[in-house]
C-alpha cells in the first residue's frame, strides 16, 4: 500500500510556495515547446474572444446599450449561413445571403424595437434585448430546429489539418483554421477600426455615441446609425459563428460563449475596438497559462473563473477599463 | 350587447367545461406518461434524438396495439431545456395528472426530484444516469435506475482497458485522464474511479470542463498533451462530447484511447470529427441501426406516417434507440404493473411496483422486438438498477460499430460503495423516510 510521508508543517508550506511560485517557471524552462503552444493556443482564444466582445462594443459605443443578444446573433447567423446550404444553396451564395439576413434583421431590430424606445432610459433598452434574444431562440428553432450542424469550413475554403513544427526541444502546432481564425478576426477588426476612425459614418457614430441629441441636432440620422452598427455587429456575430463553429459544432449551445466577452469588455472598456482586442488577448493568454500550469493545483478548471478575477480586480481599481472612457459627471 | 357578452360567455363557459369533461374522461381511459424532454437549449443536440425515440416508441404501442394492455397511453412532452430548476417546474404541472413514471433525463433534475418521488408517489426512471446509490432499493423505493449505474459504467471501462492491456494487474503505473462536465453527472463517477485507481494501482488526471467552456476546452486537451495519459475516459454532454472529440484528434491522441460514457457517443458526437474522429469508443447498451422488429414498426407506425419529428436521416441513430430503449422499459413496466394490480389503467403506485418486477430476458426482448437489442434487465426490491452489462461501440469514420461483447460490471467493486453512498445519502438527509412498500413476491 502506498502510504505518503507527512511532510513537516514548515517543509510543506515551502512546499506549496514551490508548486505556485517556482515550479510553474521551471515547467516553462523545461518544456518551452509546450509554452509556445500554450501562449499560441491562447492567442487563438485571445482573438475569438475580442470578436465576441467588438459585437458589444459596436452597438454600447452607439446606443449606450449592452446588447445582450450578441451570443444568440452569433447562434442565428451561423444556423442561417449552414441551414441555407444544407437546403442546397451554394456556399458563398449561403454566405452573401446570411449577410443579407443579417443586415434585415438590423433593419428590423432598429423599426421594431429601438426606434419605439428612443429616449428611454438604457435599461429599457437593455431589457428590450432580452426581448430579442428570446425571440430569436424561439424563431431560430422553429426555423432550424435544435439539431446541431456541423460548420461548413470545407465548402467555404477554410483550411483544415495543421502545420507541425518541429521546435524548442519538441513539437508546436497551430491549426490552420486557428491561423485563418486569427487572420480574419484582425483584418476584420483593423477594417472596422479604421471604417469607424476615418470615415463620415464613422465619425457621426462617435457623435451618437457621445450624446444622442447633440447628434440629431447637426443631422445626424440616428436611425441609420442604428442600423448600420447592428449590421456591423451582426457581420461580426457571423464571422465569430463561422469559427467558434469550426470549432465544436453550430448550435444553440453557442449562446453560452457570450458569456467570455463580459470580461474581456469590463478589462477591455465598452467603448473601445482596440480595448476589446487587447481585453480579449489578455483574457485568452492569462486563463491558458494559468490553467496549464497553476490549473492542477487546484483541480483544473480555472478558466472558468480566471477571466472573472481578472475582471473583479479592473472593476475595483479601474472600472472603466484599460482603454474606456472615464466617466466624470458633476453632482 | 348584453345579449353578445351572453353569448360569447355561454360559449367559454361550455368550452371550458367540455375541456374539463374530456380531460377527465382522458384521464380515466388513458395511462398518462409525461416525457421530461429538452429538443432546445445549448444541450439540445443530446436531447433531440432521445425524446424522438421515447416519443415514437409510445406513439407506435398506440398506433399498433392501441396502448398497453388495451388502454391508450397519453404521451405529453414537458421541455426543460435541461435545466434543473425548469425540470422542477414540469414536475410540479405534471404531478396531478397523475404520471405513470418520470423520466428527467437530467441528473441534476434527477438529484432535485428524488426527495419528492416517495411524497407524490410517482416513480422516477432515471435509466443510466442520476444517482448511483439510488440503485438500492431499500433506501430508494421510488427511483431506479436500470440497466446500469454510472459506475458500473466506469468499472466495464476500466475492466475493458485491463482486457487491452492485457489484465487489470497491468495497469500499474499506468496513467488514466478523466475529461468531464464539470456538473453533478460528470463528478458522479469519481468516487469509483479513484478507488479502482487505488486498487490497480494507476493514476488518475482530471480534467473537469465548465458547462460555458465546453466548446473551447484548447486549455484541458494542452494539459492532455502535457500529462500523456495511456487512456483518456469522457464523461460529456452535449457540445462538450463533438468538441472533445475534434480537440483529441486534433491534439493526436490516439482515438482508440479515447473512450466515452454511454451518453458520450451519439452519432452526432462523432460525425463533426468524421474521418479523423475514427477509432473512438464509446459504451452502449442499446441496440445499433434500424435492423430490429420492433424498430420497423416504429418507421411503419409512426415516422412514415408523419407522425414523428425525426429527420429520416437521423431514424434509429445511437441516441434515438436509447430512448426507445427507455421508453421500453416504461412500457414493460407498465404491463407489469397491469399484471400484479390486475387494473387496466395504472398510476405511478403501481407502475412502482411494475418496475421493481422488471425482468427482461433475451426471450423477452425477443418478443418485444428488439433481439439482442439489449442486455438482460432484472430490477428487484432490493436491487433497483439491474448492473446489467455494456458493449463497447467504435466510429469507424462515418458511423458506429458493434467493437466488444458485453462487459460485465465489476460488481464486486461497486455494490459496497453504492450501499455505503445510499447509507450515507440518508444520514445526511434528516427524515429520510424509512421504506414501507411492500416487495412483491416476483421480486
Amino acid at each position: 500500500m502506498h502510504v505518503e510521508k507527512q511532510r513537516p508543517a514548515g517543509s510543506a508550506l515551502m512546499h506549496f510556495l514551490y508548486l505556485i511560485f517556482i515550479d510553474p517557471f521551471v515547467q516553462m524552462a523545461q518544456a518551452p515547446d509546450l509554452l509556445a503552444q500554450t501562449l499560441w493556443e491562447g492567442l487563438v482564444s485571445g482573438m475569438l474572444y475580442a470578436l465576441i466582445a467588438l459585437g458589444f462594443v459596436l452597438i454600447f459605443k452607439a446606443s449606450g446599450v449592452f446588447n445582450f443578444a450578441q451570443g444568440i446573433m452569433v447562434v442565428f447567423a451561423a444556423l442561417t449561413l449552414v441551414g441555407l446550404y444544407e437546403a442546397g444553396v451554394p456556399a458563398f451564395l449561403a454566405l452573401a445571403l446570411a449577410i443579407v439576413v443579417m443586415f434585415i434583421l438590423a433593419f428590423v431590430v432598429e423599426r421594431s424595437v429601438l426606434r419605439p424606445l428612443v429616449g428611454q432610459p438604457d435599461i429599457i433598452l437593455f431589457m428590450a434585448t432580452f426581448g430579442i434574444t428570446y425571440f430569436l431562440i424561439g424563431f431560430g428553432e422553429i426555423v432550424f430546429g435544435g439539431d446541431p450542424k456541423v460548420m461548413i469550413t470545407a465548402p467555404l475554403y477554410l483550411p483544415k489539418g495543421a502545420i507541425t513544427y518541429h521546435t524548442l526541444g519538441g513539437m508546436v502546432q497551430l491549426q490552420k483554421i486557428d491561423i485563418a481564425a486569427a487572420v480574419i478576426a484582425s483584418l476584420m477588426v483593423a477594417g472596422l477600426a479604421i471604417f469607424f476612425s476615418r470615415t463620415r459614418i464613422g465619425r457621426a457614430l462617435r457623435a451618437v455615441a457621445d450624446s444622442h441629441e447633440a447628434a440629431l441636432s447637426v443631422g445626424i440620422s440616428l436611425e441609420q446609425i442604428w442600423v448600420i452598427v447592428w449590421f456591423a455587429a451582426g457581420l461580426v456575430a457571423l464571422v465569430t459563428g463561422i469559427f467558434w463553429g469550426a470549432r465544436s459544432d453550430v448550435s444553440f449551445a453557442l449562446e453560452v460563449i457570450a458569456l467570455k466577452a463580459l470580461p474581456v469588455l469590463i478589462l477591455g472598456g465598452f467603448t473601445s475596438i482596440p480595448g476589446a482586442i487587447v481585453g480579449g488577448l489578455i483574457i485568452g493568454l492569462g486563463e491558458k497559462i494559468v490553467e496549464f500550469y497553476w490549473g492542477p493545483l487546484v483541480g483544473g478548471g480555472t478558466d472558468a473563473w480566471f477571466a472573472y478575477v481578472i475582471a473583479l480586480l479592473f472593476l475595483l481599481f479601474r472600472p472603466q477599463g484599460l482603454f474606456g472612457e472615464r466617466i466624470i459627471e458633476r453632482i | 350587447m348584453k345579449v353578445r357578452h351572453f353569448i360569447s360567455g355561454m360559449a367559454c363557459a361550455s368550452l371550458l367545461a367540455g375541456g374539463l369533461l374530456v380531460g377527465a374522461a382522458q384521464a380515466q381511459d388513458s395511462i398518462y406518461v409525461p416525457l421530461f424532454t429538452y429538443r432546445t437549449g445549448p444541450y439540445a443536440n443530446s436531447g433531440i434524438p432521445i425524446a424522438n425515440g421515447m416519443h415514437d416508441y409510445l406513439t407506435m404501442l398506440n398506433e399498433r396495439d392501441g396502448g398497453i394492455g388495451g388502454v391508450k397511453l397519453n404521451v405529453e412532452e414537458c421541455e426543460t431545456g435541461y435545466d434543473t430548476k425548469k425540470g422542477v417546474e414540469c414536475w410540479e404541472q405534471t404531478k396531478d395528472k397523475h404520471p405513470t413514471v418520470v423520466n428527467p433525463f437530467s441528473t441534476g433534475i434527477t438529484l432535485q426530484l428524488i426527495p419528492k418521488a416517495s411524497v407524490d408517489k410517482i416513480p422516477i426512471l432515471s435509466m443510466a444516469y442520476g444517482l448511483s446509490a439510488s440503485a438500492v432499493g431499500k433506501d430508494f423505493p421510488w427511483v431506479f435506475n436500470p440497466p446500469a449505474t454510472y459506475w458500473d459504467g466506469m468499472s466495464m471501462i476500466i475492466r475493458y482497458i485491463g482486457n487491452k492491456e492485457g489484465g487489470l494487474d497491468k495497469l500499474k503505473g499506468k496513467k488514466i485522464g478523466f475529461i468531464f462536465l464539470d456538473a453533478g453527472y460528470g463528478r458522479e463517477p469519481i468516487p469509483l474511479l479513484e478507488q479502482l485507481a487505488k486498487d490497480y494501482g494507476f493514476e488518475v488526471k482530471l480534467y473537469p470542463v465548465a458547462g460555458k467552456e465546453m466548446q473551447d476546452q484548447s486549455g484541458q486537451w494542452l494539459s492532455v498533451r502535457r500529462d500523456r495519459p495511456n487512456w483518456m475516459i469522457m464523461w460529456g454532454w452535449g457540445a462538450m462530447n463533438p468538441t472533445a472529440i475534434k480537440r483529441a484528434s486534433e491534439n493526436g491522441y490516439p482515438m482508440d484511447h479515447f473512450i466515452g460514457i454511454w451518453w458520450s457517443g451519439s452519432d452526432d458526437d462523432a460525425r463533426g470529427g468524421g474521418q479523423a474522429a475514427k477509432g473512438y469508443l464509446a459504451l452502449n447498451f442499446s441496440g445499433l441501426g434500424s435492423n430490429y422488429p420492433a424498430i420497423q414498426d416504429i418507421k411503419k407506425y409512426v415516422v412514415d406516417k408523419g407522425k414523428s419529428q425525426v429527420e429520416k436521416d437521423k431514424f434509429a441513430d445511437t441516441f434515438y434507440n436509447r430512448g426507445v430503449y427507455n421508453t421500453a422499459i416504461v412500457a414493460e413496466a407498465i404491463r407489469n404493473a397491469q399484471k400484479i394490480t390486475g387494473k387496466k389503467v395504472v398510476d405511478g403506485t403501481d407502475v412502482r411496483r411494475g418496475l421493481e418486477t422488471l425482468n427482461i430476458t433475451p426471450a423477452r426482448w425477443k418478443e418485444l422486438g428488439f433481439p439482442d437489442f439489449g442486455a438482460p434487465v432484472k430490477v428487484t426490491c432490493d436491487d433497483h438498477n439491474g448492473h446489467s452489462p455494456a458493449y463497447m461501440q467504435q466510429w469507424d469514420g462515418t458511423k458506429w460499430v458493434k467493437a466488444s461483447d458485453w462487459i460485465e460490471p465489476m460488481k464486486d467493486k461497486v455494490d459496497p460503495l453504492l450501499e455505503k453512498a445510499a447509507a450515507d445519502y440518508v444520514k445526511s438527509n434528516a427524515g429520510w423516510p424509512k421504506r414501507t412498500e411492500a416487495c412483491d413476491k416476483s421480486s
